[in-house]
């Protein structure tokens, strides 16, 4: 009680909270907070009708539906997949795995350039993929295919790298427990051990979603672009401003700009379940 | 977890691996789909970057990167690199220590918006700077205006008329921006782990704050720091999105290395490409090994410094 009246007085022991507050606050403004402010200054120059009639024109509504539909669809196989290999990487021994590891990050590493020329040309026609596929009749490169599949390699590593560390920190005396009570193998995936990697995966879910949305450097290459059929919502952005519409590129800039912020606000609350999840198992 | 409760279940341990573990088909068929899906979509294109790179012997890949305009990608990909990289670890290092040793009202919200160029498109970073400083921007507008508010503003402006967008600045201060939150994302859970006691009682026996800093913060983070600086690095270098939007493109003078590989793409030069490109697979490789690397010093510190 007495600790509680005298906090506001409290001596802070450590120096520099008044400098490093400006400092951050300064930088994050000039490089961050300012130039994005100035998105919504520049979309004030269309009318409200205007404004409308640029995000719904009907390149902008087929991009839209591309660009989520080929986002949400590569993160969910990444959710698959990727809890896959956590679960062989933090269980599982076999030859190699210290590289396999290493190289899941491998898509963070790799430009989004390097990475869109090389799965163009790998599922190409003449590509070492494409080749295969030309018989079965499916086409990847220039068509929504490749773009789902360029997603997925820039989505790989969010999933694997946030259900990694709540699978090796698992207490393994539950899944005895649960064992002993009588329960498959199986039932304890389903039942114990599925529930808590849930908040993980959820996050790695929406990270690998929010960052698919926006994604273009890797895509452009495989896509093709072609109006109505295989132009996600950046290119639209980057065709307006090559033909120096600022107006027009703005607006659609700011529906994907609000929907990463919605997205981002998600994620937070995402990543605080998951961390109250952790924090309780531990105790 | 504790060790009487270990040895307390050790005779049980034996009849319960069969239930605690998978059968050895559904563990061998777990791997194979985990590598296959990793060959498919990791090693095969990175194998191929480096097969097409010496597609047409070593000869032409040497050619292609002596080429002038090779060189200048390079050079300006570096300056850009060199540039942000600093100033975004001096930012991290001081958002982290304010985050993590200093209690304040609207904590959440700074954490917040400083992860928030992660969640912004590539473009739209460097449509951003277009607004501010383009010619259609903010300064852009201003610095026409008939009547500016600050003459003395916009006369100086006119007088120094640096170009920002499509030429260098402009592709730095993108740069800036998409790796922005980099080193403070990798410092702030780590020193918020580590607590204040010790920075604590290096002030209470008489070391100044620098002093502090120096000798107590700065080698219990430097594994972590340098881990953010070598991430920080490589997505510096490979930016694309956001550089092609305020770079304009010009062959030899504001070409970074990615678009200097979009270029040869687009003109069907194919193996040049690649072998460009190689160049950055090699860096994204050598980030890999670093990270491994700075992840088993860590490791190996925590089990050191540990009771």
């Amino acid at each position: 009680m007495a600790s509680d009246s005298v906090r506001p007085k409290k001596i802070r022991v450590l120096p520099g909270f008044k400098l490093t507050l400006g400092f951050t606050v300064f930088y994050l403004g000039l490089i961050v907070l300012i130039p994005l402010a100035a998105v919504f200054w520049k979309a004030t120059s269309l009318t409200w009708p205007e404004f409308w009639r640029t995000v719904t024109m009907p390149t902008a509504l087929a991009s839209y539906r591309l660009t989520f539909g080929a986002s949400f669809l590569a993160a969910l196989v990444n959710a698959f997949f990727g809890l896959i290999v956590a679960w062989v990487l933090v269980r599982y021994e076999f030859f190699g795995k210290k590289i396999v590891d290493a190289l899941v990050d491998l898509p963070f590493a790799l430009p989004t350039a390097v990475a869109g020329i090389t799965l163009a040309s790998l599922y190409g026609q003449n590509g070492w993929i494409g080749q295969l596929l030309m018989p079965l009749g499916i086409k990847v490169a220039n068509t929504q295919l490749g773009i789902f599949i360029a997603l997925t390699f820039i989505g790989l590593p969010f999933i694997v790298r946030t259900v990694q560390p709540i699978l090796e920190d698992l207490d393994p005396e539950l899944e005895e427990a649960a064992s002993s009570l009588g329960a498959s193998r199986w039932q304890i995936f389903w039942r114990v051990i599925l529930p808590m990697l849930t908040p993980a995966l959820l996050t790695g879910f929406a990270l690998a979603f929010a960052r698919a949305l926006g994604e273009y450097g890797s895509v452009i290459f495989i896509a093709g672009n072609k109006p109505m059929l295989t132009q996600i919502t950046p290119v639209i952005i980057m065709q307006e401003l090559d033909m120096f519409d600022y107006p027009k590129a703005t607006a659609i800039a700011v529906v994907m700009l609000v929907v990463s912020f919605v997205l981002l606000l998600a994620i937070n609350v995402l990543q605080w379940w998951t961390n109250r999840y952790n924090t309780t198992n531990l105790a | 977890m504790t060790p009487v409760a270990t040895t307390f279940h050790t005779p049980h341990r034996v009849a319960h691996r069969h239930t605690t573990s998978e059968p050895p088909v559904v563990r061998r068929l777990l791997i194979g789909v985990a590598l296959g899906f990793l060959s498919l979509f990791l090693f095969l294109p990175l194998v191929f970057v480096f097969t097409q790179a010496f597609a047409k012997g070593i000869g032409f890949y040497f050619h292609t990167l002596h080429d002038p305009m090779a060189w200048s990608a390079i050079k300006l990909t570096f300056t850009a690199a060199v540039i942000a990289v600093p100033l975004n670890c001096v930012f991290g290092v001081c958002a982290a220590w304010l985050i993590a040793k200093f209690d304040f009202r609207g904590k959440n919200i700074l954490l917040t918006l400083i992860d928030l160029p992660f969640s912004v498109s590539p473009v739209i970073a460097g449509l951003i700077y277009v607004l501010v400083f383009g010619a259609q921007g903010w300064l852009g507008l201003y610095k026409n205006a008939d009547n500016p508010k600050f003459p003395w503003l916009a006369n100086w402006l006119l007088a120094h008329d640096f170009q920002i967008i499509f030429a260098g600045p402009g592709i730095v201060l993108a740069t800036i921006f998409v790796t922005f939150p980099f080193v403070a994302r990798e410092l702030i859970p780590l020193m918020q782990a580590q607590g204040r006691s010790e920075e604590e009682a290096a002030r209470v026996l008489g070391a100044s704050g620098w002093q502090t800093f120096w000798r107590v913060t700065l080698p219990n983070i430097k594994w972590g720091l340098l881990y953010g600086v070598i991430l920080c690095n490589a997505r510096a270098m490979g930016e694309f999105g956001a550089v092609a939007v305020v770079s304009g493109r010009i062959r030899g003078q504001t070409n970074t290395i990615p678009l200097h590989i979009e270029a040869l793409y687009d003109d069907y030069n194919f193996t040049g490409a690649f072998a460009v490109a190689s160049l950055l697979a090699f860096l994204a490789l050598i980030t890999l090994g670093l990270k491994t690397w700075v992840e088993h010093n860590a490791a190996q510190n925590a089990i050191e410094a540990g009771p």
